[in-house]
C-alpha cells in the first residue's frame, strides 16, 4: 500500500502533511510513501531527508496522485486538483464539509473515499489523532509570540538600573486548547494571566497552569458539548461585556479564541472595548477565519486601530511550519493504524472514529455520521487509569440497612405499645402499667426525634457530638438527686450522692471539654 | 431553698428537654455548635436547678457536696485532656454513666418500692448501667493501649454470651418474686456481677480497628441507662435525653459501620482481622514485591512543585502528635502557591470525628478539612498524597482483593493521584492486620520513620528552600 504525500497549494500554507519522523511511522505500519519533490520546502525539509526517512520522492504532483493509494493533504485538495484523484483511491486531509459541499461533491463523483482529519470524534481514544487539538495547541503557542513581537514592553516584570517595568497583563478569552496553550506561553514569558470561559468546568485547569480564572456573576453553564461553550443568553453577555470593559482598561494583550461549531465567531470585544484600551495594546484574534471576536479585525491582516494593534492571523500554526507539520504527520500515522495499518487497511463503519471521519466512501455522501454526544471538554492531560469495575459497586451505599432496622425496631414498639394499650379488652389498667405506657410513648418519641436531629449534625463535629452526648446524658445526676430523702446517713442517700457525683463530672468534663473543642475549629 | 410547684417542675423539664434537642441540632454546623453547646449546659442547669427545688428533698449538704467534688473532678479532667486523648476521655465518661445508673438504681431499690414494672424496670436499669460501666472501662483501658489492641477470641465466645443473658433474664425473675426482701439484694448484686463480665467480654472480643464503634455504641448504652432510669424513676426528663443519646449513639454506630461496610452484629460478635485464609494468601505474592522508598528530600522536592496536595491522616498521626507539625507543613506549602487539603475518612483514628478534633487543634482551617465523599473524585487531579499514619482506610485491596478482610469498604482512592508518600513507622500492617497492595502501587513511596520527626523535618526542609528563594 502506497502513501502519497504531496506539497500545499493553498497560497501562503507552508505545512506538509507528512514529515521524515512521521514517515518512519508509515514505514513501520508497513506502508509505502511516495512524496512530492519540494512537498517539505516550506516546512524546512528537504527531499532528501525523506528519502532518508525511506520516502520515495516523484517528481510532480501528478505523479503522486497517480502512485499513490491513500494520499494524505493538510488542507482539502482544490477544484484543480480533483481530476488528479483516482477511483477508490482514499484522500485524508481536512475537509470541513458543511463549507466545502461543491467540492466534495466532484470528488464524489470520481468514486474517491474522502477522510476528513477535522471530523474525527473528540474522544478520548481519538485524541492522538485530533488535529484540531494539535494544531490549536501551536497557534495559542504562536499567538503569543506574534502578540510580544509586537507589543512594545517587556512580558515579564522586570527591576533594572533605570526603573521597574510591570509584567504585562494577559487576558485570554476561550480556555480551550489554543488558549490554554496561549495561557501557558504567556505564564512562561513571565505575563500576568487572566483566562475567561463560559465553562466553569476549565477553571481548574486554568489554575492548574497558574492563570487567574475571571467569572461573570450569572449563573448559567456555557457547557455546549464536544469540548465548546454553546451560545449564551442576552443577560448573560450583557453581564460579560461588563467584565471585558473593566478588563480592558487594565490588561496590555488580548488573546480571543472563541469558536461556536458551525456559526460564525461570537462577537466578544467590541470597538468600544477597543477604544478603553491603552495605546500600544495588542489583540490577537484566533477565530479571524470565522469572522472573529473583535469587532475590529480583519482576517489574515494586522491592523491598528485607536492606537491597538489587532492581528488577525489565521495562519498561526502554518507560521511554525515545522513542528505543525510533524504534529500533522503523527496524527495521521495514528489516523491509518486505527485503519488497520498498511496490511488490514479497511474503511469500518462500526468503528466510531473511522465513522466520524468518514465523508465519502467510494464517493457516496456519508456525512455526517449520526450524532453521538461528544462528551465535554477534551482534557489536555490524559485520563487517568479506569476505575476497577468492582469499585463501581463498591460506591452506592450498601442499602439502608441501619435504618431499616431501625424503622423495624420503632413499627414493633408501636405495634407493641398498641397491643398493651388495646389488648387488654375492656378490663381496666392497672395503674401501673398505664403509667409504663405513657412512659413508652415519651420514649418512642424522643427516639425519633433524637434520630432526626442526629442526622443533620456534620461529621467533622462526631467528636463534639460525644462528648456533648456524654454530658447530657449526666442527666442521670437527676436520679441521684431524688434520692436525697430523709437522713443525710440512710444508705439510698449516700449511694444516691454517690451517683450525683459521677454525673456531675459527665456535665462539667463533658460540657467544657466541648466547649474548649470547639473553640478550636475555625476559619 | 425555694420550692417549685408540681407543674412548674413539668415545665422546667419540657424547657430543658427542648434545649437538650436545640443543643444537637446545633452541631449541624462549626458556626452553630458554640451556642449548642451552651443550650445544652443551660438544659441542664434548668434541670438540675428545678429538681434540687423539689420539696420533698431533706438532704442537700451532701447532695451539694457531690456537685461541687464531681465538678470539679469533671473541670480537671476536660481541661488537662490532650486532644489524642480525647477516646479515652469519652470512654471514661461513659463508664460515669453507667456507674451512677447502677448507683441510682440501687439506691431507688434500697429506699423501697413496689409492683412488678418498678422491679423490672430496677433490674433492667442496673443491668445496662452495669454492661455500660465495665464496657466503657475496658474501652478505656484499650484506647489508653494499657491492654491489646488485638480482640480476644474465647473459644465459645457466643455461647457463653448467651449464658449470660439467660442467667441474667432468670434472676430478673427472682428478682420481682423476692421484693424487699434481702435475697433481692443478693440476686441484685449476682447480676451486677454477670452483666460486669459480660460488657468486659464484649469489648475485650472486639478489635482495635473497630474502636470507633464501640465508643459509639456505649455512647449509645450510656444514653439508653439514663432512660431505663428514668422508667424507673417515672421520670420524662431522663426518658427524654436518655432517648436522645442513645439515638445519636446508635446512628454513629450505624455511620461506623457503614465507613467500614461491616454490619453491626459482625463489628459486635466477630472477632475481625483474624481472619488467616487472606494473610495466607497475601504472604505468597509478598516476596517478588518491593517497595519505594523515599527521603525527606525527596518529599520536600515533591511538595515544592506540587499545585494539588491532600493529606490523608490516619491514627499514626494521633499518636504521634505531628498535627501541629502538619499545620507548619500546610502553611509553608500554601505560601508557596499550592492548595492543600485534608481527607479524612469517617473511621479515620479511634473515635468518629477524631481527626477533625486533631486539625482543628492544630488551627487547620475546617473548610480545607473534607469528608471522603467530598474529596475522593479530587485525587486524580492531586500532585502529591501524604498519607500520615493511615493504612486500612487507603487500601486499595478493599475495592480488588475479594478475600480481603475489608473487602468492599470504601477506601480513600489516593492510588489515583500522581504521586503517594505514605509515611510509616514501620512496615507492619494496620490494625487490622491486612497487608496494603498500596505500599507496592506505582504511584507510591514510603517514607519510613516517626509521623512527628518526618513531618517536621520537612518542615524543616520547607522553610529552608522558602529561606533560599526569598
Amino acid at each position: 500500500m502506497k502513501i502519497g504525500i504531496i506539497k500545499e497549494t493553498f497560497e501562503g500554507e507552508c505545512r506538509v502533511a507528512g514529515t521524515p519522523k512521521s514517515i518512519a511511522r508509515l514505514k513501520k505500519q508497513g506502508f509505502d510513501v511516495v512524496v512530492e519533490s519540494g512537498a517539505g520546502a516550506n516546512a524546512d525539509f528537504t527531499d532528501d531527508a525523506y528519502r532518508e526517512a525511506g520516502a520515495e520522492v516523484l517528481g510532480s504532483a501528478k505523479d503522486v496522485w497517480e502512485a499513490a493509494d491513500v494520499l494524505t493533504k493538510v488542507r482539502i485538495a482544490t477544484l484543480d486538483e480533483v481530476p488528479l484523484s483516482h477511483e477508490d483511491q482514499v484522500v485524508i486531509s481536512m475537509v470541513s464539509p458543511a463549507q466545502n459541499k461543491e467540492l466534495i461533491d466532484t470528488f464524489a463523483e470520481r468514486k474517491v473515499t474522502l477522510l476528513a482529519l477535522d471530523c474525527v470524534p473528540r474522544i478520548s481514544r481519538a485524541q492522538s489523532m485530533d488535529v484540531l487539538s494539535s494544531m490549536a495547541n501551536i497557534a495559542g503557542y504562536r499567538a503569543v509570540l506574534e502578540a510580544a513581537n509586537v507589543y512594545g514592553s517587556f512580558f515579564t516584570g522586570q527591576t533594572t538600573a533605570a526603573g521597574s517595568v510591570p509584567p504585562a497583563k494577559v487576558l485570554i478569552i476561550g480556555a480551550g486548547v489554543a488558549g490554554l496553550a496561549a495561557l501557558g506561553a504567556a505564564r512562561g514569558l513571565g505575563a500576568i494571566v487572566r483566562a475567561f470561559d463560559t465553562r466553569a468546568a476549565v477553571r481548574e485547569q486554568v489554575e492548574s497552569l497558574g492563570g487567574e480564572f475571571l467569572e461573570v456573576e450569572f449563573e448559567e453553564s456555557g457547557e455546549g458539548g464536544g469540548g465548546y461553550a454553546k451560545l449564551m443568553s442576552p443577560e448573560f453577555i450583557e453581564a460579560e461585556m461588563a467584565l471585558f470593559m473593566e478588563q480592558a482598561k487594565e490588561v496590555d494583550i488580548v488573546i480571543t479564541t472563541a469558536l461556536i461549531p458551525g456559526r460564525k465567531a461570537p462577537t466578544l470585544w467590541t470597538e468600544d472595548h477597543v477604544k478603553a484600551m491603552k495605546p500600544g495594546s495588542v489583540i490577537v484574534d484566533m477565530a479571524a477565519e470565522s469572522g472573529g471576536n473583535c469587532e475590529c479585525t480583519e482576517h489574515g491582516k494586522a491592523v491598528v486601530a485607536h492606537g491597538v494593534t489587532i492581528l488577525g492571523y489565521s495562519d498561526l500554526p502554518s507560521r511554525m511550519a515545522r513542528v505543525a507539520s510533524d504534529l500533522f504527520g503523527t496524527n495521521i500515522s495514528h489516523l491509518t493504524k486505527e485503519l488497520g495499518k498498511a496490511e488490514g487497511f479497511a474503511i469500518d463503519h462500526e468503528n466510531e472514529i473511522t465513522r466520524g471521519a468518514l465523508v465519502l466512501d467510494k464517493g457516496e455522501m456519508l456525512w455526517p455520521a449520526s450524532k453521538k454526544e461528544a462528551p465535554p471538554a477534551p482534557k489536555p492531560t490524559p485520563k487517568p487509569e479506569p476505575v476497577p469495575e468492582v469499585a463501581k459497586a463498591v460506591e452506592a451505599p450498601p442499602s439502608g440497612a441501619g435504618k431499616a432496622i431501625f424503622n423495624v425496631l420503632a413499627l414493633a414498639m408501636a405495634a407493641g405499645w398498641i397491643g398493651l394499650r388495646f389488648g387488654m379488652g375492656n378490663e381496666q389498667l392497672s395503674p401501673e402499667l398505664a403509667i409504663f405506657l405513657q412512659h413508652l410513648t415519651v420514649f418512642v418519641l424522643a427516639c425519633f426525634v433524637g434520630w432526626q436531629v442526629v442526622w443533620s449534625v456534620t461529621a467533622a463535629l462526631h467528636t463534639p457530638l460525644m462528648s456533648v452526648t456524654n454530658a447530657i446524658s449526666g442527666i442521670i445526676i437527676v436520679g441521684g438527686i431524688l434520692q436525697a430523702i430523709g437522713d443525710t446517713t440512710s444508705a439510698p442517700v449516700l449511694v444516691g450522692a454517690a451517683a450525683t457525683l459521677f454525673a456531675t463530672i459527665n456535665i462539667f468534663g463533658g460540657f467544657f471539654v466541648t466547649k474548649r473543642m470547639l473553640q478550636m475549629f475555625q476559619k | 431553698m425555694l420550692t417549685l410547684e408540681p407543674s412548674l417542675l413539668t415545665i422546667a423539664y419540657l424547657v430543658a428537654a427542648v434545649l437538650f434537642i436545640l443543643s444537637l441540632r446545633g452541631l449541624s454546623s462549626q458556626e452553630s455548635a458554640g451556642s449548642g453547646n451552651f443550650m445544652g449546659m443551660l438544659g441542664m442547669a434548668i434541670a438540675v436547678g428545678a429538681t434540687l427545688s423539689n420539696s420533698s428533698l431533706s438532704a442537700y449538704g451532701i447532695t451539694i457536696a457531690a456537685v461541687v467534688v464531681g465538678g470539679a473532678i469533671g473541670l480537671f479532667l476536660a481541661a488537662r485532656v490532650a486532644m489524642t486523648a480525647m477516646p479515652e476521655l469519652v470512654a471514661l465518661l461513659h463508664s460515669f454513666v453507667g456507674l451512677a445508673a447502677v448507683l441510682v438504681g440501687v439506691a431507688a431499690h434500697l429506699s423501697g418500692h413496689s409492683g412488678t414494672v418498678v422491679s423490672i424496670e430496677i433490674f433492667v436499669d442496673i443491668a445496662i448501667g452495669s454492661i455500660t460501666l465495665t464496657g466503657s472501662i475496658i474501652a478505656f483501658f484499650k484506647l489508653k493501649g494499657s491492654l491489646s489492641g488485638n480482640p480476644m477470641l474465647l473459644p465459645g465466645r457466643h455461647v457463653l454470651n448467651l449464658a449470660a443473658v439467660a442467667a441474667t433474664v432468670v434472676l430478673g425473675v427472682l428478682f420481682v418474686k423476692a421484693g424487699q426482701s434481702d435475697t433481692a439484694l443478693v440476686y441484685l448484686g449476682i447480676m451486677i456481677a454477670i452483666t460486669g463480665v459480660l460488657g468486659m467480654h464484649l469489648v475485650l472480643a472486639i478489635g482495635g480497628a473497630d474502636m470507633p464503634v464501640v465508643v459509639s455504641m456505649l455512647n449509645s448504652y450510656s444514653g439508653w441507662t439514663a432512660s431505663a432510669a428514668g422508667f424507673m424513676l417515672g421520670n420524662d426528663l431522663l426518658i427524654i435525653t436518655g432517648a436522645l443519646v442513645g439515638s445519636s449513639g446508635a446512628i454513629l454506630s450505624y455511620i461506623m459501620c457503614r465507613a467500614m461496610n461491616r454490619s453491626i452484629v459482625n463489628v459486635i460478635f466477630g472477632g475481625f482481622g483474624a481472619k488467616p485464609k487472606a494473610k495466607a494468601k497475601s504472604e505468597g505474592d509478598e516476596e517478588q514485591r518491593e517497595v519505594d522508598e523515599i527521603d525527606i528530600d525527596g518529599t520536600v522536592e515533591a511538595l515544592l512543585h506540587a499545585k494539588n496536595v491532600i493529606v490523608v491522616p490516619g491514627y499514626g498521626m494521633a499518636v504521634g502528635r505531628a498535627q501541629h507539625a502538619v499545620r507548619e507543613m500546610t502553611e509553608l506549602v500554601e505560601a508557596r502557591g499550592g492548595r492543600v487539603r485534608f481527607a479524612i475518612h469517617p473511621v479515620a483514628g479511634r473515635l468518629p470525628g477524631h481527626m477533625n478534633v486533631l486539625l482543628a487543634e492544630a488551627k487547620v482551617p475546617y473548610p480545607i478539612v473534607l469528608e471522603m465523599d467530598e474529596i475522593n473524585d479530587d485525587f486524580p487531579e492531586t500532585d502529591v498524597v501524604l498519607v500520615i499514619g493511615a493504612n486500612d482506610i487507603v487500601n486499595p485491596g478493599a475495592q480488588t482483593d475479594e478475600t480481603s478482610p475489608i473487602w468492599g469498604m470504601p477506601v480513600l482512592e489516593v492510588w489515583n493521584s500522581k504521586l503517594v508518600v505514605v509515611m510509616k513507622r514501620s512496615r507492619a500492617t494496620g490494625y487490622a492486620g491486612v497487608d496494603n497492595p498500596l505500599f507496592y502501587h506505582d504511584a507510591t513511596q514510603m517514607l519510613f520513620g516517626d509521623a512527628l520527626a518526618s513531618v517536621t523535618e520537612i518542615v524543616t526542609g520547607l522553610r529552608a528552600e522558602a529561606k533560599a528563594a526569598a
